[in-house]
C-alpha cells in the first residue's frame, strides 16, 4: 500500500547543502570565461559635487587596460534606474544614473569602468584616472537635509522627496477628548542587509545572435531584464539573466544597481565577456542602506489603557537617490505603526529626506523593524505612566480573532488597500509568556544580581507577505522518468529548492529525490516574478500546486488514450501511471509531457507573534548580556520547520546586530566612517548563544491554497523593540530610557551617567 | 615596475603544485584563480570575516591575509580536501541535520575552522567552540546551529583520534 506524501511539515534536509558543504556551490565569482575582461569601478570620493572631468588618458595607456567607460561613452542620456515597488511620477526625476554625469551625490557613486586584462591591473589603473569635483556642501544628516541649505535636486527646490499621509478615524478629536496623551521621540540609525556574499557580473554579448548573457542575477532577474532590456535598447527576449548560487539577500542583493546596466554594456561595446566582483568596501557603499529613521509621535489612552489614537510622523534618511526599493520602509513605517494592536484613529505622516548618502532600500522587515521598536517603547512608557502591567495593555489593545480580515489603514498617495488575512494574536501572545516563563522572570525585572541589573519584555508584531501579482512553474517529465520543476521564484540562500520539491513531491505523489528545481533565471520560463516581500512560498508554493494538478491531468489523459480508458480510471502513484486490468506504464514512458501554470493574487498573507527577551546589564560598562530570548510566529502553515526555525534564529541575530552593533556612520563631509568589517560590526558566535523559535500554524491564511503566510522577515521585526524595552526594565531603578539604535554599550553608558547625574542633582 | 613572477610549490589536498604567479597574489586567489579550487570563498578580503579560512600545516588559516609565495613547502587543505564523492563527512552532516547554512557563502570557512578545532580538540565545550568560530561570520544562521553542529561532530572526531 502506498501512502500518501507528507513532505510538507516534514523537518527534510536541504538539497543544497549537498553541494554548499563540499564547496562546490557555483556562486558568480566562480564563474570565468575564455577571453575574459575584468572591470573595476572607479566611485567618487567626494559625498556631494559637481563634475568638472574626468581624464581617463593616462589609465587607458597602462598595458593591459582595454578600456575606460564614462559617461560620455553611453550616450548624450544616461539611462536611470526606475523604481520597481510603489513607483509614482512625482518620484522619476530622483532615479538614479546609472553612471553620475554632471553631479555626484554620494561616496560610492559610479564615475567610471576600467576593463582589463586582469583584476589587478584594472585596479590599479582606477588610481591613474583624474577627476576634478568642484565640492558643493554635503548634506550628511536629515536637520541638514531639512534645512534645505544645499539641495541634491537644484530643480526640486528642497531635499524633501515626497510625505506620505495615512489616516484612519479622526485621530484629533481623538486626542482633544483623551484623559491621557503621551508624546514621544525615537530614532533607528542607518544599517544595512549585509549578506556575505559580495555582489558580481560576469556578462557575455554574443554579437551574431544579437544575444545577450548576464550571470549573477539574483532576486527579480526578469524585472531587471526589464529594467535592462529598456536602458540598453534590446528587445527582452536577446537577454538572459542567469541565476547563480547567491549567498544571501536579505532585501539588498538582487535589486537593480548601476553595475546592472555598466557591465553588460561594457561587454556589449567591446564584444568580449566581461567580469565584475566587488570587494566589501565597495559592498558597504554600495549596496542599499537602510533603516535611518526617527519619529515624533503622540498616544493618546483611556485610564485603562485603551489606546484611542496614534499621530505624528517620521523623517527617514533615503540617502542620495530613491532606488528600486526606496519607498518600501517609509511606507510600511506609518501604514503599519499600529502592528497587530487595533487602534482606530490614526494620523501619521512619512517624510522622505534626501542626503548625501548611500541611497536606502529595503532591508528584512522593512519599516517594521523601525516601526516596531518606536511602537513597543512608546508602550513601555505609557504602561509605566498608567500604572499598567506591560503585558497586561498590550493584551488589552491586541486585534482579536474576531476581527479578523482586519482593514489596515491605507496610504496616500497610493490606492492599495490592504487587510489582515487572519490570526489570533492573543494566542501567540501567551505561547511566548509560557516558554518565556514570563510570570517567573518578572520578578527579576529591575533586580541587581551579582552586579548587573536584570531586566525582561515582550513585544507583538506582524510580518507581509505574498506580494503580487503572481507566480509562474512549468513542469516537464524526463526520460528517466524524474520531474523538472521551474520556477520564477529566486533562491538567495532560504533552501527554496528543498521546501519546493516538498511541495511539487506532495503536489505529485511522487518521492523527493524524483523532483529536480530550477529557478530564477529568465530562460527557463516565459516570466517569472522572484522572491521579495516573503512571496516565494505563498506566490510560488501555490503556483506549484496548480501546475502540478495541470500535469497530472495531462499525465492521466495520455495514459487514458494508450490504455484505451478514461482519464477518471488512471491512477498516478510512485514511479507510474496504472489503468483498469492491469495496465501501468513508468512515468519514463511520458517522457516530454509538460505543463505551464501560475498563481495570480493580490492578497498579502500577515503571519505574526510575539517575542520576550531578558537581558542583564553591567551599569559600569553598558554591556548588555541577553540570557534568555523567546520567538513565536504562527506562520499559517509551516513548510519545513527545520528550515524555518533557522531563517527565523538567524533573523532574531540580524535585529540583534540592529539593536546593540551595527551602524553606518558618517561625517559632517558625507565620508562613511564604518566602510570595513572592522568597523561595521556584524554579530559573531559568541555574542547571542540563548534563542529559542517556536512555530505556530493555527491560523492558515484563507488567501492562497497551502494557507502559507510569508514567514522569512519576522524574526528581525520585535527585536529592537524588545531588548530597549528589557534594557530600561532592568535600569527602571535609574529611570534609563532608551530611546535610539544602536544600543551599543558606549551609548547606553552615557545613558545610565546622565540618568544618574539627573537623580543627584534631583536629590540635592 | 612591475615585480617578476615568482614559483612557488606546495601541497593542496595531497596533491603537490607548482604555480608562477605575481608575489602579490593572495593564497585565495591562487585556489580560486589559479587552481581553480572555488570553495574556499572571498567575503572581505582584509582577514575579519573567515569565510576564505583554509588549512596550513594543520592551522586554520585566513587565505586572504597570506601571499601564495608564503606556501612555499607547505601542506594546504581546502573544503575540498575535506569532502567525499560518495557521501558526506560526520562535519558535514551535523551541519545539514542542524540547518547550519543557508546561503552557504560562509560553510566553506565554517567547515576548516571547526575541522582544524576538533582534530586538535576534540572534547573543547560550547564556549570553546563558540570562541573559535567567532572569527568567522554568518549573516543567515545566528550561529546557534552551527554550533549544534561542531558540537555533535566531536564525536567523529574523538573516534578517529583514538
Amino acid at each position: 500500500m502506498r501512502t500518501v506524501n507528507s513532505f510538507i511539515g516534514s523537518p527534510v534536509q536541504r538539497v543544497e547543502d549537498l553541494r554548499f558543504l563540499r564547496g562546490r556551490g557555483q556562486y558568480i565569482d566562480d564563474l570565468v570565461r575564455p577571453n575574459q575582461l575584468n572591470a573595476a569601478i572607479l566611485r567618487s570620493s567626494v559625498a556631494h559635487g559637481r563634475i568638472r572631468s574626468i581624464d581617463t588618458k593616462a589609465a587607458s595607456a597602462i598595458p593591459g587596460v582595454q578600456r575606460v567607460i564614462t559617461a560620455k561613452d553611453i550616450g548624450p542620456k544616461v539611462p536611470t534606474i526606475v523604481i520597481r515597488l510603489q513607483p509614482l511620477p512625482q518620484l522619476e526625476p530622483f532615479q538614479q544614473p546609472v553612471i553620475a554625469h554632471d553631479k555626484v551625490r554620494y561616496v560610492g557613486e559610479p564615475l567610471a569602468v576600467v576593463l582589463a586584462e586582469s583584476f589587478a591591473i584594472a585596479e590599479d589603473a582606477l588610481e591613474h584616472i583624474a577627476v576634478d569635483i568642484e565640492p558643493l556642501p554635503a548634506v550628511a544628516d536629515r536637520a541638514a537635509s531639512a534645512s534645505n541649505k544645499s539641495l541634491l535636486f537644484e530643480a526640486h527646490g528642497t531635499n524633501l522627496a515626497i510625505t506620505y499621509d495615512v489616516v484612519l478615524g479622526n485621530a484629533d478629536q481623538a486626542f482633544k477628548d483623551a484623559p491621557y496623551t503621551r508624546r514621544e521621540k525615537f530614532r533607528v540609525d542607518r544599517h544595512a542587509a549585509v549578506p556575505m556574499e559580495p555582489r558580481g557580473l560576469l556578462a557575455e554579448w554574443d554579437a551574431a545572435k544579437g544575444k545577450l548573457t548576464v550571470n549573477g542575477a539574483a532576486k527579480v532577474a526578469f524585472f531587471n531584464r526589464r529594467i535592462l532590456a529598456g536602458q540598453i535598447g534590446l528587445p527582452e527576449d536577446s537577454i538572459d539573466m542567469i541565476e547563480n548560487d547567491v549567498g544571501g539577500g536579505f532585501g539588498a542583493r538582487g535589486e537593480f544597481y548601476p553595475e546592472d546596466f555598466l557591465i553588460p554594456f561594457a561587454a556589449r561595446l567591446v564584444g568580449r565577456p566581461v567580469k565584475w566582483t566587488e570587494d566589501r568596501r565597495e559592498n558597504l557603499l554600495s549596496l542599499q542602506h537602510a533603516r535611518d529613521a526617527e519619529c515624533d509621535i503622540e498616544i493618546a489612552c483611556k485610564a485603562d489603557g485603551t489606546i484611542l489614537g496614534l499621530r505624528g510622523h517620521t523623517v527617514t534618511d533615503m540617502g542620495a537617490y530613491v532606488r528600486t526599493n526606496g519607498l518600501v520602509g517609509p511606507r510600511n513605517m506609518v501604514q503599519f505603526m499600529n502592528g497587530p494592536y487595533h487602534i482606530p484613529n490614526i494620523k501619521l505622516q512619512s517624510h522622505l529626506q534626501f542626503s548625501n548618502k548611500t541611497p536606502s532600500g529595503t532591508y528584512r522587515g522593512p519599516g517594521r523593524y523601525e516601526t516596531d521598536f518606536f511602537r513597543e517603547r512608546l508602550f513601555d512608557l505609557v504602561a509605566r505612566d498608567l500604572n499598567l502591567d506591560r503585558v497586561e495593555f498590550r493584551r488589552r489593545n491586541l486585534i482579536a480573532k474576531e476581527q479578523m480580515p482586519y482593514h489596515c489603514p491605507s496610504i496616500a498617495p497610493y490606492p492599495q488597500v490592504t487587510e489582515y488575512d487572519s490570526g489570533d494574536y492573543a494566542s501567540a501572545f501567551a505561547r511566548c509568556l509560557k516558554e518565556f516563563d514570563w510570570a517567573k522572570k518578572a520578578e527579576l525585572q529591575g533586580k541587581l544580581i551579582d552586579g548587573r541589573y536584570h531586566g525582561i519584555a515582550v513585544g507583538c508584531f506582524i510580518e507581509g507577505g505574498a506580494a503580487g501579482p503572481k507566480e509562474t512553474a512549468k513542469f516537464v517529465i524526463e526520460a528517466d522518468g524524474s520531474f523538472t520543476l521551474s520556477v520564477g521564484s529566486s533562491a538567495i540562500g532560504q533552501g527554496l529548492e528543498t521546501v519546493f520539491a516538498q511541495i511539487a513531491a506532495d503536489a505529485l505523489e511522487v518521492p523527493l529525490d524524483k523532483v529536480r528545481v530550477f529557478h530564477g533565471s529568465t530562460n527557463l520560463l516565459r516570466e517569472g516574478f522572484g522572491s521579495y516581500h516573503s512571496r516565494a512560498v505563498v506566490m510560488g508554493g501555490s503556483a506549484i500546486l496548480s501546475t502540478a494538478e495541470t500535469l497530472r491531468a495531462e499525465m492521466r489523459k495520455t495514459a487514458a488514450q494508450r490504455f484505451g480508458c478514461a482519464a477518471s480510471d488512471v491512477t498516478i502513484a510512485e514511479d507510474r501511471v496504472t489503468g483498469p486490468a492491469g495496465k501501468s506504464m513508468k512515468f519514463a514512458e511520458l517522457a516530454g509531457l509538460s505543463a505551464d501554470g501560475e498563481f495570480a493574487n493580490h492578497h498579502h498573507t500577515y503571519a505574526y507573534g510575539t517575542h520576550a527577551g531578558h537581558v542583564a546589564v553591567d551599569a559600569r560598562t553598558g554591556h548588555v548580556e541577553l540570557v534568555d530570548y523567546v520567538a513565536v510566529e504562527d506562520v499559517g502553515r509551516i513548510m519545513n520547520p527545520l528550515t524555518l526555525k533557522g531563517q527565523v534564529i538567524g533573523a532574531v541575530v540580524q535585529g540583534l546586530g540592529g539593536t546593540f552593533l551595527e551602524n553606518f556612520v558618517y561625517d559632517e563631509n558625507g565620508q562613511l566612517l564604518a566602510g570595513s568589517f572592522a568597523d561595521y560590526l556584524l554579530p559573531t558566535a559568541s555574542d547571542f548563544p540563548v534563542i529559542r523559535s517556536f512555530l505556530m500554524e493555527e491560523q492558515p491564511s484563507p488567501i492562497n491554497p497551502l494557507g502559507a503566510k510569508g514567514a522569512g522577515e519576522g524574526g528581525i521585526i520585535p527585536v529592537g523593540g524588545v531588548i530597549a524595552n528589557a534594557v530600561a526594565s532592568a535600569l527602571s531603578s535609574l529611570d534609563v530610557q532608551p530611546r535610539g539604535l544602536p544600543l551599543s554599550p558606549s551609548r547606553l553608558w552615557d545613558l545610565i551617567q546622565a540618568a544618574r547625574q539627573h537623580a543627584s542633582r534631583a536629590a540635592e | 615596475m612591475k615585480p617578476a613572477p615568482l614559483s612557488s610549490q606546495f601541497e593542496v589536498n595531497g596533491k603537490p603544485v607548482k604555480v608562477t604567479l605575481s608575489p602579490r597574489t593572495t593564497l585565495a586567489d591562487c585556489l580560486r584563480h589559479e587552481l581553480r579550487l572555488t570553495g574556499t570563498h572571498i567575503g572581505c578580503e582584509h582577514g575579519v570575516c573567515g569565510a576564505c579560512t583554509v588549512i596550513v600545516n594543520g592551522e586554520a588559516v585566513r587565505s586572504c591575509l597570506m601571499l601564495a609565495v608564503q606556501a612555499e613547502g607547505a601542506k594546504v587543505t581546502t573544503v575540498e580536501g575535506l569532502s567525499r564523492d560518495d557521501d558526506l563527512t560526520p562535519l558535514q552532516a551535523a551541519f545539514r541535520k542542524h540547518g547550519a547554512l543557508q546561503c552557504g557563502f560562509c560553510t566553506p570557512g565554517m567547515i576548516t575552522t571547526a575541522h582544524a578545532l576538533l582534530s586538535e580538540e576534540p572534547d573543547c565545550d560550547a564556549a570553546r567552540v563558540r570562541e573559535v568560530l567567532s572569527g568567522n561570520l554568518c549573516r543567515c544562521t545566528g550561529y546557534i546551529p552551527i554550533v549544534e553542529a561542531v558540537l555533535e561532530a566531536r564525536a567523529a572526531y574523538r573516534k578517529s583520534k583514538g
